[in-house]
Parts: C-alpha cells; structure tokens; sequence
C-alpha cells in the first residue's frame, strides 16, 4: 500500500469520526462537505476516476443545499411558533 | 497494513451507527446515515483493488495493461448519486415530522395519528 | 425507553456486531491481491467486444444495462416521494414572494461573489453536457455529468437571486425533464426489443473504438440518464426552496 493511500484512509478515518461527533446540525454539514472532499481524495488514490467524478458534485454542493434548507426552514417554523404563543 | 481499508470501513460502520442512536436531533441521525452508507463504498472498492492496477479506462495505456476491478466502480457509482436523492427524501419526512410534532426530538415523536 | 437504557442496548449489540463484522472482513482476500474472475475477463474483452474504452461506462450502460434501468428508476421514485411529501399542506398558504424574497439577498453577497457565480454558468453547463456525451471515452458518463448540470441553475442560487432559479429552472420544464429521461431509457430498452430481438439490446453499429459516435447506444442512454439525474435533483432542489423562503406554517 503506498502512502498516499494510507494518508487518504486516515484522513477518511479522522473526517468521518468529526462528523458524528459534530454537536448542531450546522456544523455537522460543514464538515460533511470535508468528509466528502476526503472521500474524493480516496477514491482517486483507489483508481476509481469516474467514482470520484460524481462524488465530488454531490457531497460537496447538492447534500449541503438541501440540508441548509431543511434547516432553514425547521428554523423559521420555529420562531413562527414561538411567536404565535406569545400573541394568543 | 493491508486489512487497514476493512478496519477503517469497519470503524466508520460502528461510529455511524453510534451517531444515529445516541442523536437528539433528527437531521443529526440522517447525516450519520450517510457516514454509514460510506463505509460500504470503502468496503467495495477494497475488494476490487488489486496491485499494480490502474484505472479501467484504456483511452491511452495498452488495452493489455493490468486494471483494477470495473464492475464495483459501477456499483459504488450509480450508489453515490442514489444516496444523495434518498436523504432528501428522509429531509423531507423529518421536515414533516416538525411540523406535525413541533420537534426534532426523535424522543418527542408519536405514532401519526389524526 | 429511555436514552441511557437505549445507549447501553446499543453498547452491548454494537461491541457483539464489531467483533463479528471484523471476523467477517477478515476472511476476504488480502487487499490489494484481487481474485475475482469476472472483473479481469471484463478488463481484458471489454474494449474490443462493446467498442468503448471507459469500462464503466460500458457496463453501466451497455453491458449491465438491465441494473441501471432499476437504479434510474428508484431515484425517480425517491424525489416522487420528495414532492408529494413536500407539497403544500391544509393551513399553509404562501407569502407574498416577490418583494420578500427578492430582500433576502446573502448577508454580505459582495458584488464579486455574484459576477463570479453568474459566470460560472456557461462554463459549469458546458462541462456538464461534455462529460454527458463522452462518457464511453473518457470517465464520465450520464451520472456524473447529470449532477454537474444540476449544479448549474444552482450558481443563481448562490449569486445571492433565489427566486430567480425559478426563472432559470422553471418548475414545469424540470419536471419534463425528469420524466422525459426516465422514460427515454425504457423506450430504448424497448427499440432493442424491436429492432435486435432482446430488451436493451444493442441496435445501433458499433463504430470505430476512440471516436465519439463509438460504442452504439451508449450515448443515447447515457443522454437519457444525464437528462433524468439532473431534472431529478433540480426538482429536490426547487421544492426545498420553496418550503424554506415561500411557504409559510400554520395559521399564527
């Protein structure tokens, strides 16, 4: 195994340990996008260009997008609650 | 040195799983999910690997020459971008799911009942 | 239960799961010294019997074609599921969008992030549809260049105008599109049915290996596919944007 493949698996290892140990929703999809850039990295190291290829549009700008929205959304539902109590 | 891929895969399968169950938030769970979808393309890449190869694409090396497993990259391949549309789905439902119930606490959610 | 009788149910399953998980993992060939009979014989006919030189590409659509028309199809269902569940309920009813959305531009969107990202347009299509069609050449192939398309009325999103994606991206012709792909792929499976006697089967000549017109009905299902995975995402995409900055909740 060479280095670079080993370097790729421990960065893996290491981004994929932060993201489950991310405390709120918004950090955690920040460092979901640097465990999909690490994801990337190994995936060319295994010979996998094509794999790569796609995984990189999508963990990097399609999942973040719609988890911000989500997000957004829970949000506003929220403060739209809360403000509904303190009227009634 | 070489069962390290499967250790990690395995790592990755175990700490995934943590972070769906330990979660008090619903969108925390969906994306532990996806930290355990990974550790399968990790397992089967592993498996297709052999030493010395390159990439299945005989565009400008002899269509001789040593290449890894294709038929794995295909699975893993189209498995990405399915992954991708089915969180939303599961986004959607835990969007509901707020609506409905008024939290993400998957302690607070109840039986759908109208 | 409670959350500590939970982790603790997980503590002791999860220990048991690991140590037959590792045990099993270990029984597999060595990494790095592949056994497999299928992938080698793949490598070694595949350029001459289909007329591409992308492997993959080649067994995604042409040579396990049959496996790609299931997996077109469950992400079509999944962003069905996406829409139904997203669509307005009872009680919701819709902000007047124009003037209020069109204020919400990004907290510090510099003049600079939004020429940028309006510029990035072109360039991110034009790769998109390139990656599309050369699919059989090089690595790409409909998958990938679909989620770069879909990237592309994304870069308005993030020039700081939501409401114009809308614009860029209306609500009907994406829904066109996904369908159009999905079933694009059918009725090709169903040419090769009628004209070459199997369901998918190759009816197209094959052509000269390293052209682009090589590899008979790869790009045609490989356009098909790419038109299907981006109209899918910009469907999820638009329908999340509508939630979060059109629909309002509840009465209150």
């Amino acid at each position: 195994m060479t280095l670079l493949q080993i370097a790729a698996l421990a960065s893996v290892a290491i981004a994929g340990g932060a993201v489950v140990a991310a405390s709120d929703p918004l950090r955690q999809t920040l460092v979901l996008s640097v465990y999909g850039m690490a994801l990337v990295m190994l995936f060319f190291v295994f010979q996998a260009p094509d794999v790569a290829l796609s995984e990189i549009v999508v963990s990097t700008v399609g999942l973040p997008v719609m988890i911000l929205l989500a997000l957004r959304k829970v949000q506003e539902h929220e403060r739209e609650r809360e403000n509904g109590e303190d009227e009634s | 040195m070489s069962f390290l891929p499967f250790a990690i895969a395995a790592f990755l399968f175990l700490a995934g799983l943590y972070g769906i169950v330990s979660s008090r938030n619903l969108i925390r769970a969906i994306l532990s999910l996806t930290v355990v979808q990974s550790s399968t393309y990790l397992v089967l890449l592993g498996i297709g690997y052999s030493k010395g190869g390159q990439a299945p694409i005989f565009a400008d090396i002899p269509a001789t020459s040593k290449a890894v497993d294709p038929v794995v990259q295909v699975l893993v391949l189209t498995d990405v971008v399915i992954e991708a549309t089915v969180t939303a789905l599961l986004l959607a439902l835990a969007v509901q799911a707020h609506k409905r119930f008024g939290s993400l606490d998957p302690q607070d959610l109840r039986t759908l009942r109208n | 239960m409670s959350r500590t009788a939970r982790l603790l149910l997980f503590g002791v399953g999860g220990i048991g799961f690991g140590v037959v998980l590792v045990y099993g993992l270990s029984g597999l060939p060595a990494f790095g010294h592949y056994e497999g009979v299928y992938g080698n014989v793949i490598d070694g006919v595949g350029v001459t019997l289909r007329h591409g030189t992308d492997l993959v590409t080649a067994l995604n659509f042409d040579i396990r074609g049959f496996d790609t028309l299931g997996e077109e199809f469950i992400l079509f269902a999944s962003v069905l599921g996406v829409v139904l569940i997203l669509r307005q309920m009872r009680g919701e009813r819709e902000r007047p969008a124009r003037q209020e959305a069109d204020e919400h531009t990004l907290a510090g969107a510099s003049e600079a992030l939004r020429a940028l990202s309006l510029a990035m347009i072109p360039a991110i299509l034009a790769i998109g549809v390139y990656i599309v069609v050369h699919g059989q050449l090089t690595p790409g192939g409909g998958f990938q260049g679909g989620v770069i398309l879909a990237a592309g009325p994304l870069a308005v999103f993030l020039a700081g105008r939501y409401l114009r994606m809308k614009i860029v991206a209306p609500q009907t012709l994406i829904e066109i599109g996904d369908a159009a792909g999905a079933m694009g792929y059918a009725l090709i499976g169903v040419a090769g049915l009628a004209l070459a006697g199997a369901f998918l089967k190759d009816f197209l000549p094959l052509g000269a290996v390293g052209h682009l017109l090589s590899g008979g009905q790869m790009d045609l299902a490989s356009a098909a596919v790419g038109l299907e995975v981006s109209g899918a995402f910009l469907v999820a995409f638009s329908e999340f944007l509508d939630q979060a900055l059109v629909v309002s909740g509840e009465q209150g």
